[in-house]
């Protein structure tokens, strides 16, 4: 076996490890007695040394690849959003030592699993690192900066499960409108994750030509089926199918097919869910919550922010314009990311400022978490994939 | 300046909420609150206490934390609108119409109104760059608003506080005829937990971590230098950024830095070698194609004789030479030379023969054309002869009649060319193309044919120079220090009080982290006939959670 292939199943390792882990912390605040807290216990002890152990394995996946490359595997989005997944798993580790709160490792492994999930359906393979990545900063700034985003996403868990806990299921308000947006928007990212394997299993990629906003001819490989088709794109590969649309130059047809793909499948499961369960989502998780202090959810929330972020303006600013400095002659240049690095840090300014000074705890404190880890996912996501600019490597 | 006497003779500042050294509220405001407000120990802020002058509204509207939310929204929002499109600086174009023109043609009508409303450089707009200075003064006068009497309060605070105060805590709990010291045994506790205590008689007051309380103060005086350091840049000579585009082989007066000189000696273009690569690489190579490796400029340094930009610059001596390499720029003196950029192959000079256009005899010896530097005449021997007339290094078609040339640079040379021959009298005028050779005056004998051409490579290089670069560092540094020391330590206060009839009270606050405090409070109170402080602003406290407090 070579490093690469101890490295890829290490990481399935630790993927089924987070999986399982998942089911114990559900063990472990399921049942609603009293007299069953020692059963509780149990499971929840089993939940954690599962997770320890899958992180393990996410350690060794990490360390083996990072040996096998000769760099830190921090390099393309696979990479980045995979050791994303696990600084998620570390920071969760963390908290739960401080606070030993079951619910939290039952939301924050499946938030793990899923970007892990995501990850993988980029380009997996060890590539070398092309001039603007040779330096020792790739590893300090890019470790650094994903640690203080896992730590602040714990803070998101919290904040998702202090509103599981206490919106009300019964009435109709904008709080359980809200909070169904978000269990919808994750199934929809499972939805990407399905799609994608679904295509690559059983969809053969085909070519088109099309025309880009220069005005330049250029070959695109689809690898699900066009639903947009590029700017005026013609089919290369013989009986390629020709897209429902074609859009504009200014939108990239491809990237709109695979968003579209993740609703569909989404959508379609998101209805199984509910076909199934006969609630909303939210109303399903929403007993596992229950045994969980508010007021103690809302300090993991503050806690995890507090925690989060010093390292986060460490890594994702003042490392960064070092090395934006040593490569590029500029400590700031106004690029997509760097511009979302500062939105981030102004946004969890505020609100450690609204809690210290306007008392903004409990409910408000738990949507700007929330809020808070849409904006990383965001700068991850959006700003790599659609918003050119600098960092765009995957 | 008024003042505010307490009960317990202690004199405070006007707008005092709590007293400084008992802790009794003094305002009526602060006597109606169940739970005493403890954000800043309830000391007289001047924003709080005057309203009457321009000054006082000024530094109330900026000591507002509410006013400096808001500017820090603003930025926000107004920074996010900026990465819609990308910015000026970043697309093709060398000029304002040329952008405007860009913008239009790559996303429409959007973008033609997203460039006229000047979002298209949104981060050097006099409006972005006033809400950072307004976010600035925000920053200055909200932290003195507070730091000052917070630092007095904090400094004033007696062991002994009025009962009032302990009972207005969030923590809090009393138990009568409890006969033994208890007081003794807290502190023993206490210390083993690493608080610092104070005693006098009958009362006891636990602090820990008091130092956190300033982090945030410390963290904006941070962020104070590291703005004030940004607009130091304003002072002549303390900041360059230019560029330039250096061809190989080719010697340039550097800009922004006065008498020194750049040579070009050779630009390296690698990309990894499949075969020769690390092998766990070999799928991402072939997936991709290419993958670069280096981007190199190799370069030699000189200073001239004259510092003056225009004119001569007398004789060059060499300084010094060696690389600027992606991520590793070539530094001399307080300046860094990066390798931003390349365009590969530029042509050089052209090489060509004079033929007969029939037969395609030689005739003479090949001559050379410089593309920078062309000479006029071309002696090829036996007799044969050619004149360059006219060249156009940037061909790009006739106007009138007229050839046109876009730039000097030899993106498409033509040459307006006379061939003198020993059997014509008359020399014959060929223009010559790439590829293509026009005859202006009639049907030619001769002809001009292409046989070799050189090229060069051409480095992009960005000469920076930032003498603020310190200033931001300890700016930078002072602002993490703040932020950790306030984010990774609390202050957390326990307050014990036993009266003579043997009636204990027991207080606690932190300002963060209540878990905590509240785990300390347990151990005091553990094994003891005082029962477990309660949350009185926890509307669960009094149900039942298996979880969260069991850390052992």
């Amino acid at each position: 076996m070579s490093l690469v292939e101890i490295s890829s199943a290490a990481l399935y390792l630790a993927f089924v490890a987070y999986l399982l882990g998942t089911i114990f912390f559900g063990g472990a605040v399921k049942s609603a007695s009293k007299e069953k807290s020692a059963y509780n216990k149990r499971w929840g002890f089993y939940g954690i040394t599962i997770t320890v152990i899958g992180f393990i394995a996410n350690l060794v996946y990490f360390i083996t690849r990072w040996i096998a490359a000769g760099h830190a595997p921090v390099s393309n989005l696979f990479e980045f959003t995979a050791a994303f997944g696990m600084m998620i798993v570390g920071a969760f580790i963390l908290i739960y030592s401080m606070y030993r709160i079951a619910a939290l490792g039952l939301f924050a492994l499946p938030v793990a699993v899923i970007i892990i999930g995501y990850a993988s359906m980029f380009p997996t393979d060890v590539s070398p690192l092309i001039p603007a990545l040779q330096s020792h900063w790739l590893t300090i700034h890019v470790i650094t900066a994903a640690l203080g985003e896992a730590i602040l996403a714990i803070s998101a868990v919290a904040g998702l499960i202090w509103l599981l806990k206490n919106i009300d299921m019964t009435k109709k308000s904008k709080q359980r409108f809200w909070i169904e947006a978000v269990m919808y928007v994750l199934v929809v990212t499972i939805g990407f994750i399905v799609s994608t394997t679904v295509f690559s299993l059983t969809y053969e990629p085909v070519q088109y030509s099309y025309v880009n906003a220069e005005g330049n001819e250029s070959v695109i490989e689809y690898k699900k089926p066009a639903l947009f088709g590029m700017n005026e794109s013609q089919a290369i590969t013989e009986g390629a199918m020709e897209p429902l649309v074609n859009v504009p130059a200014l939108v990239n047809g491809n990237k709109l097919t695979t968003v579209v793909w993740s609703v569909i499948f989404g959508t379609i499961l998101y209805g199984l869910m509910r076909l199934v369960f006969r609630r909303r989502l939210a109303e399903v998780v929403q007993p596992f919550t229950k045994r969980t202090n508010s007021q103690l959810l809302d300090e993991i929330g503050y806690r995890s922010i507090l925690i989060g972020f010093p390292i986060f303006s460490l890594g994702a600013l003042i490392f960064a314009m070092i090395w934006a400095h040593e490569a590029w002659g500029r400590f700031w240049g106004w690029d997509p990311k760097e511009v979302w690095a500062l939105i981030t840090f102004l946004f969890y300014a505020v609100y450690l400022h609204l809690r210290l000074t306007k008392g903004w705890q409990g409910e408000k404190s738990a949507w700007l978490a929330l809020i808070g880890f849409i904006i990383i996912m965001f700068n991850l996501i959006v700003v790599n994939l659609i918003i050119a600019g600098l960092h765009s490597y995957a | 300046m008024k003042t505010l006497e307490c009960k317990c003779g202690h004199i405070n500042p006007e707008g005092t909420q709590l007293c400084e050294s008992c802790g009794r509220p003094l305002t009526e405001e602060a006597r109606n609150k169940p739970l005493a407000d403890m954000r800043y120990e309830g000391s007289a802020r001047r924003s709080q206490t005057y309203n009457k002058t321009i000054i006082d509204k000024v530094w109330n509207f900026f000591s507002s934390v509410k006013v400096g939310m808001w500017i820090i929204v603003a930025i926000l929002v107004a920074a996010a609108i900026g990465t819609i499109l990308p910015q000026v600086f970043y697309v093709p174009a060398n000029n304002a119409t040329e952008a405007a023109a860009y913008y239009e043609r790559v996303y429409g009508t959007f973008g033609k109104i997203y460039n006229d409303l000047g979002l298209s450089n949104l981060y050097s707009s006099w409006w972005f760059q006033g809400l950072i200075g307004l976010l600035g003064i925000s920053l200055i006068i909200a932290s003195l608003d507070r730091v000052i009497p917070l630092y007095k309060s904090l400094k004033k605070q007696k062991v002994r506080r009025h009962l009032s105060f302990l009972q207005r805590q969030r923590l809090f709990t009393k138990a009568e005829g409890v006969q033994e010291d208890v007081l003794t045994d807290a502190e023993k506790k206490l210390k083993e937990l690493k608080y610092t205590v104070r005693r006098e008689n009958g009362a006891l007051l636990a602090e820990k971590g008091r130092f956190s309380r300033w982090g945030p103060y410390v963290n904006h005086l941070g962020l104070i230098i590291f703005l004030g350091g940004v607009m130091f840049r304003a002072i002549p000579g303390w900041y360059v950024d230019e560029t330039m585009w250096l061809r190989e082989g080719e010697t340039l007066a550097v800009p922004g830095a006065p008498g020194y000189y750049l040579e070009n000696n050779s630009f390296e273009f690698d990309v990894y070698d499949p075969t020769d690569s690390n092998e766990v690489f070999s799928d991402a190579i072939e997936r991709v194609g290419t993958i670069a490796s280096n981007y190199q400029t190799n370069l030699t340094l000189y200073r001239g004789e004259n510092e003056e930009i225009t004119g001569d610059p007398g004789e060059l001596t060499e300084i010094t030479e060696g690389p600027t390499i992606v991520n590793k720029p070539f530094k001399f003196e307080s300046y860094n030379i990066y390798q931003m950029d390349f365009r590969l192959d530029e042509l050089r000079s052209m090489t060509f023969q004079l033929q007969d256009k029939e037969t395609e005899e030689a005739f003479g010896e090949q001559f050379t054309i410089d593309l920078v530097n062309p000479e006029s005449d071309y002696d090829l021997g036996d007799g044969y002869r050619v004149e360059l007339v006219n060249y156009y290094a940037d061909f790009t078609g006739f106007e009138d009649g007229e050839p046109q040339s876009k730039s000097p640079i030899p993106n498409n040379p033509a040459f307006l060319i006379r061939m003198f021959t020993p059997d014509n009298p008359q020399p014959e005028t060929s223009f010559v193309l790439i590829r293509e050779t026009i005859e202006p005056f009639g049907e030619n004998e001769y002809k001009i044919a292409f046989q070799s051409a050189e090229t060069r490579d051409i480095s992009g290089l960005t000469v920076r120079k930032d003498l603020t670069l310190p200033i931001l560092m300890v700016g930078g540094i002072i602002f993490m220090i703040g932020v950790v020391q306030g984010s990774y330590w609390n202050h957390r206060r326990i307050w014990l009080q036993q009266t003579e009839d043997g009636v204990v009270y027991v207080a606690g606050h932190t300002n963060k982290n209540w878990n905590s405090v509240k785990k300390d409070l347990h151990i005091v109170t553990k094994d003891t006939q005082i029962p477990r402080p309660v949350d009185q602003q926890d509307p669960e406290a009094d149900m039942d959670f298996d979880e969260g407090d069991e850390k052992s």
